[in-house]
């Protein structure tokens, strides 16, 4: 969860290889909502998204995941195992616990249970925001998304 | 499009190895069909894209999924290639239509709707789905209900 304390709630799914979820984020960054992260990674879409998504979970488990996510959204093109250790290191991460943690079964589990609810929820693409009851997807103008609050 | 509780009508689809696929061939087990409108679309492409992902929890359930188009089997391995998913292909391509006709789910500008349908394993629709449009992508917890509703 980041954003302001008492703010209305932002739910977003997404995945750190799709460039939509990218530009949501950053447009979201300036916004006064309170904001929680879901994995909706599909392989078959990005590759890399599900590894990636697996590296913010481990930055997690040392502190640092929304640090991780914002390294992870900076630079889409680069999310293969070295840029991974990259990031890792900039942040001062233990970086034989994050190698470990990110092949792990906790975290894989942790990603794959932020799919499913996402799944039930019927998310079918990312990025997709719930906020104020309602369901957001595509092309998401965040003017309307403030409007939900 | 066909209603529940209908036996599945008589079809001939090909595989992509050019074989049949028909009536019988949904005999034993419960099998998910996936409407598509065309190959190498964006919304299709999102479609078996998410439903790849929920495969192994359809296996699970005893379900097994395939993808339905009016596609030549040619361009549907292209496009089920291309994509990286396992999801077989099924073609309706000659008579163009006529298995999508037969459950009711042609558009009348001549492609199948996007429309999901599950047969049980006595070969009796257990349960359908139309997206109102063919630009909206059905969720999959919608297959996971349907699958749920038809148990």
């Amino acid at each position: 969860m980041r954003g302001p304390a008492g703010g209305p709630l932002a739910l977003e799914y997404a995945d750190f290889e799709c460039p939509f979820c990218a530009a949501l984020s950053a447009r979201l960054a300036g916004e006064p909502f309170r904001r929680a992260f879901r994995h909706f990674p599909v392989r078959s879409n990005h590759p890399r998204a599900w590894a990636a998504a697996c590296a913010a979970e481990a930055a997690g488990l040392q502190g640092r995941f929304w640090e991780m996510h914002d390294l992870l959204f900076a630079d889409q093109g680069r999310l293969e195992d070295p840029h991974l250790w990259e990031r890792a290191r900039a942040l001062g991460l233990d970086l034989e616990r994050f190698e470990s943690d990110r092949r792990s079964e906790k975290v894989s589990t942790r990603v794959k249970r932020d799919f499913e609810s996402g799944i039930r929820a019927g998310v079918v693409t990312t990025p997709t925001v719930f906020a104020g009851g309602r369901m957001l997807f595509g092309e998401i103008d965040v003017v309307a998304l403030r409007a939900l609050r | 499009m066909i209603e529940p509780g209908t036996p599945a009508p008589e079809f001939t689809l090909r595989r992509e190895d050019g074989t049949e696929f028909t009536r019988a061939d949904l005999e034993g087990r419960t099998t998910v069909l996936v409407f598509y409108p065309f190959a190498f679309s964006p919304v299709c492409t999102d479609q078996l894209n998410l439903y790849e992902e929920v495969l192994d929890d359809l296996h699970a359930q005893g379900a097994t999924m395939y993808g339905v188009s009016c596609d030549a089997s040619y361009s549907q391995k292209a496009f089920r290639e291309r994509l990286g998913v396992s999801i077989e292909q099924l073609s309706d391509f000659e008579p163009k239509g006529a298995a999508c006709r037969a459950f009711g789910v042609y558009h009348p500008s001549g492609f199948p709707q996007r429309a999901v349908v599950i047969v049980g394993p006595d070969g009796v629709v257990r349960w359908g789905y139309q997206a109102p449009t063919p630009a909206e992508l059905p969720g999959a917890n919608l297959i996971f209900d349907g699958l749920a509703a038809a148990a």
